[in-house]
């Protein structure tokens, strides 16, 4: 790890001050990525603004048809919240299959989708609930927030304070986990909202995206047969040692159509 | 007094590692301790043209750097092989030097170029990033196969072609002619993957020199202090052993990756002296994914011929082993003694041959991990048995059956230089197949089918040779040492014992089973026993732990030294009955004199000795305290039939474990909770060879699975609940009847597992997949297949 300053805030307002709007300060919440990169000396910020501990930014609100989850809030937290399992049972699984316990114990849902890793769980939530992603000074929708791979709409210094989702009539969150990192190597959440069916993709692609070709098959045939039916394209898709381009591809449309039949 | 040998006690190791108080290499500071950080190689081949060391010199904090010139200016010699493998027509293997600390080439990525020490961990790394190394990159190759072909890149001058030796056992004509005759011939390719071993401690070593006596102490996480001992101060540093000190305290883990004498050690050692200050040095994961010496890595070719019957008539088999960049310490006797010595399996197959060449590649050496040898040869047998099964329309069972070697034929004399002395190969397949219920396979295969899901069975019938070794047998194929074992047990005066064993514990448990064994040869309370080992200034000269040895031949040792105090002690006791010795009988802790009521506990005798006020000198000695060698007439033959169920779901290729049962015969248990937790450990580790883990090279020797983000390691979630049970037939040849335990679940598991997956495939005419079958590879197999198809 090399030397860096660190401060931690005491609200939101503290540590975008203290941030600066600096390309050289990063935010730390859980640390479940940031804490690994500095120990192998891959990144060398400036300061580093602990926003951990802020209480504002901690929590989970249902009102009416929206969960709001502060970005502070740590995956099992959000994985063993009753009003998330009964407003968005699916939300509630996605958290779960994130990492291990460690990892659900410190990492936040800032954290996660700030970092942007193309083969998080979060994002396939944020894209396919189509939630609204709020930092200290604007609101986000999810479908324009991840940019590219490890790239978001955030600007230097801007802080995620919250995320917003709006309650699906159903939906569903399957996971084929990558055999070494446990991270996702294809992720799909489908939902079923009042405004058609919603198919968010994480893993598969240099960042999250929603697959329409599925989202239009569900829209007119809600099957899992219909799902299957659909011959994803492998252009764009990413290609590693665990999983090709093609075999994403074809996960997209059998996991979409495990969460059909999932949600029934 | 209670028995304990038999009994599932608890281990007494595991208070102090559950609650933290175990003591690794890296919880030992030493007063003005220095921190090593070592600079090493990105490339996988590459001239070292310049190495500038002044730029870390001048980092703060950094206190000396040192190259592999200042090593060879102090005439520090090279890390030595074990075992001399004499390959056809009467060659020796080829020997390249391996400097601790590489002086004009690299020929791996992670071979140290250089050693920065500072006064802290955070400073050294600063100096190694500032140590500035002019590379002038070559071209490097990663696939042993590659490496043999003509023009391909050399990794020493001295070995052209870069085969390391060309090795041959048993009867080639007699072999061809019977595969000429034979009815069918089962032919097999096949890739053994290479696995990065992942002890959960990762390796450690301090270095500190004492001027005041001129002695080196070096604390380092081996699992055989003395041998690292003698390899270091002989070959390496030419210190007086007597002048040096190596303890192995607490070692989370070894797995075989621990056994090797490694530059680390012989570097900490030297540059404790050179800088005046003690030296500490502790890897981190990527740097032991780099250079912890990897396992397996075999390409191999077999055939086996039958006759009509389905009875075996030969086997012939070839391998190309990866040797890595250089000789790990028995590197060149994996892929030879301690694998094609066992291709006979638990079979009569009257003729085999093989033929092992071992090559030199610009990767991480590569050495024995747990099994070493053994799961490379079941995994030729085991998997081309059940094939030959499948191409002759008959159970793979009952294929088995028909060739078993029978329970009156022991000992057996097997084509390929080894001699079983007992076994009962059917009982245990028999006993594997009631508990896996393998009659109704076909009904759960039927359900699975019903969800969609493929689902298979296989066996696996293995063997191996434990018992690390007769020193005749293993001296004369070439190894440089005996294989013995030592102990010392030595009673207090108030009746309390130490043994003192050569055998290292790191993870199995032998401060408990040991305990275990001394507390009933002699009587005494178990919790009167301690057990002491890994550090060469308390325990006699021992070879340490691996190859499934430490009780077959450590707990003989100690047997070996009881006896020795029993003997002493009927001399104590007669003297205190006014007996003669030879009248005086020992058991259960009582010495006692036929048809009289006399006796004496051996707490008596053991104070008797210390306190020896009318002891007749001339013909007693004070004392109780005795010790010996073991040497064992024969390696001992674990055996045992796996049967392991798995489920594939076509759509993605993910595969579960769905049911595994083991049937093991170590001979006689001392506890068999601990072997159960090793039976637990090594089929997990199966698992992992078979579905999850594998080591990738690129082409050019980078290691594209160089941390846990692509290396798979198998977790809770990959392993089913097992069934377990044991058949027995005890060893013959040691006082215990014991076999060993370590190694067997991670030598039996991959073919189990391959064979139940293949089994699975069939029905999608797919008749074999390489490990590890992770989803994409069962998938692409799959639709590689749909595709031809249609």
């Amino acid at each position: 790890m090399y030397n860096f300053d660190y401060e931690k805030a005491a609200s939101a307002d503290d540590a975008v001050k203290a941030a600066g709007g600096s390309d050289d300060v990063m935010f730390l919440a859980g640390g479940m990525t940031l804490i690994p990169t500095l120990k192998l000396r891959l990144t060398q910020p400036e300061k580093v603004v602990d926003v951990g501990g802020i209480g504002d930014m901690k929590g989970i609100s249902v009102s009416g048809d929206t969960v709001t989850i502060g970005a502070a809030t740590t995956h099992a937290d959000v994985a063993g919240s009753d009003d998330v399992k009964k407003a968005i049972p699916a939300l509630a699984k996605l958290a779960s299959l994130i990492g291990d316990q460690q990892v659900r114990n410190r990492g936040t849902i800032g954290g996660s989708i700030a970092n942007a890793d193309p083969a998080a769980d979060y994002p396939a939530a944020v894209v396919g609930l189509g939630a609204t992603v709020k930092t200290n000074k604007r609101e986000i929708a999810g479908d324009d927030f991840f940019t590219a791979m490890f790239e978001t709409a955030l600007e230097p210094g801007e802080l995620i304070t919250s995320v917003s989702f709006p309650v699906p009539e159903k939906a569903d969150y399957q996971k084929l986990a990558n055999p070494a990192s446990g991270y996702a190597m294809v992720g799909v959440m489908v939902a079923k909202t009042k405004d058609g069916v919603r198919v968010g993709v994480t893993g598969a692609g240099p960042s999250a995206f929603r697959a329409s070709a599925i989202e239009d098959a569900l829209g007119s045939d809600f099957s899992s047969d219909a799902a299957k039916g659909v011959t994803m394209s492998s252009d764009d898709l990413n290609n590693d040692l665990h999983a090709t381009a093609e075999y994403r591809a074809s996960c997209i449309s059998t996991l979409a159509a495990r969460a059909v039949k999932a949600i029934g | 007094m209670a028995k304990h040998v038999g009994e599932r006690m608890k281990r007494v190791e595991d208070g102090r590692f559950l609650t933290g108080r175990g003591t690794y290499t890296d919880d030992i500071s030493k007063p003005g301790q220095t921190y090593a950080v070592f600079v090493r190689s990105p490339h996988a081949h590459a001239k070292i043209k310049s190495v500038n060391v002044d730029s870390a010199l001048n980092v703060e904090g950094v206190v000396a750097v040192y190259t592999g010139a200042d090593m060879a200016a102090d005439g520090v010699g090279g890390l030595p092989c074990g075992w001399q493998v004499i390959g056809k027509g009467g060659t020796p293997m080829i020997e390249p030097a391996h400097p601790p600390l590489a002086v004009d080439t690299v020929r791996y990525v992670g071979d140290a170029v250089a050693v920065v020490i500072a006064e802290t961990k955070n400073a050294a790394k600063d100096g190694a990033e500032a140590l500035e190394v002019d590379y002038d990159v070559q071209p490097a190759v990663a696939s042993a196969v590659k490496a043999m072909e003509s023009g391909a890149p050399q990794v020493h001058d001295e070995v052209p072609g870069n085969v390391c030796y060309d090795w041959e056992l048993g009867d080639k004509d007699a072999v061809d002619k019977a595969i000429n005759d034979a009815h069918h011939v089962t032919t097999f390719d096949l890739v053994n993957n290479r696995l990065i071993p992942n002890a959960i401690e990762p390796r450690a070593a301090i270095g500190e020199y004492d001027p005041a006596g001129d002695n080196y102490t070096l604390t380092t996480t081996s699992q055989n202090p003395h041998v690292i001992r003698l390899l270091m101060c002989a070959f390496v540093l030419q210190i007086p052993e007597h002048k040096c000190r190596v303890v192995a305290p607490d070692v989370g883990g070894g797995f075989g990756s621990k056994i090797f004498h490694y530059a680390e050690e012989a570097v900490v050692t030297w540059a404790s002296k050179k800088a005046g200050r003690p030296v500490k040095w502790t890897s981190d994961r990527s740097e032991a994914f780099l250079t912890d010496a990897h396992g397996r890595d075999h390409v191999t070719k077999a055939q086996l011929a039958m006759d009509k019957d389905g009875k075996f008539t030969a086997l012939k088999v070839a391998t190309v082993a990866n040797m890595g960049a250089y000789l790990s310490t028995f590197a060149s006797s994996i892929p030879t003694y301690l694998y094609a010595t066992l291709l006979a399996g638990q079979y009569t197959t009257p003729v085999i041959y093989a033929e092992v060449k071992a090559v030199f590649t610009h990767t991480t050496p590569v050495d024995a991990y747990r099994g070493a040898g053994r799961p490379e040869a079941t995994y030729v047998i085991e998997r081309i048995v059940e094939i030959a099964a499948r191409e002759m329309g008959m159970d793979p069972a009952e294929i088995r059956r028909k060739n078993f070697i029978q329970p009156d034929q022991f000992p057996y004399e097997t084509p390929v230089a080894l001699t079983y002395d007992t076994g009962n190969y059917q009982a245990s397949l028999d006993r594997a197949l009631e508990l896996s219920d393998y009659a109704n396979f076909e009904k759960r295969r039927e359900e699975s089918a019903k969800n969609g899901k493929l689902r298979g069975v296989g066996l696996s019938c293995y063997i191996e040779a434990c018992g690390i070794a007769p020193s005749a047998v293993a001296g004369a194929l070439g190894a440089r040492a005996g294989l013995y074992e030592a102990a010392e047990v030595r009673f207090a005066p108030t009746g309390t014992v130490s043994v003192f064993t050569g055998s290292h514990s790191h993870g199995q448990g032998h401060e408990t089973t040991f305990a275990q064994l001394t507390a009933d040869r002699l009587g005494i309370p178990v919790e009167n026993v301690d057990i002491v080992h890994g550090d060469t200034d308390r325990i006699p000269f021992g070879m340490g732990t691996y190859g499934s040895r430490s009780l077959a031949v450590g707990g003989s040792a100690i047997v070996k030294a009881i006896d020795k105090i029993i003997v002493k002690g009927k001399k104590i006791a007669a003297h205190m009955m006014e007996e003669n010795a030879d009248d005086v009988e020992f058991d259960d802790g009582v010495f006692s004199v036929k048809g009289t009521n006399k006796s004496l506990t051996i707490g008596e005798v053991a104070f008797q000795a210390y306190v020896p006020h009318n002891f007749p000198h001339d013909e007693l000695e004070p004392g109780l305290d005795e010790s010996a060698f073991y040497d064992p007439n024969n390696f001992t033959y674990p055996a045992g039939a796996y049967v392991c169920e798995v489920e594939v779901d076509p759509d993605t290729g993910e595969c579960t474990v769905e049911k595994f049962t083991a049937v093991d015969d170590f001979g006689n248990l001392i506890n068999p909770m601990i072997v159960e937790g090793q039976v637990h450990g090594g089929i997990a580790q199966g698992i992992g060879q078979a579905l999850l883990e594998g080591c990738v090279y690129s082409d050019d020797g980078q290691l594209v699975t160089g941390s846990y983000m692509d290396y798979a390691m198998p977790r809770a979630e990959h392993i089913p609940d097992y069934n377990f049970d044991f058949t027995t037939t005890p060893c013959t040849h040691n006082p215990i009847g014991a076999k060993g335990c370590g190694e067997a679940g991670a030598i039996g598991t991959p073919a189990a597992v391959i064979n139940a997956l293949t089994d699975a495939l069939r029905v999608a005419g797919v008749d074999n997949i390489e490990m590890p079958a992770t989803p994409l590879k069962i998938w692409q197999a799959l639709n590689a297949n749909k595709q031809a198809a249609e």
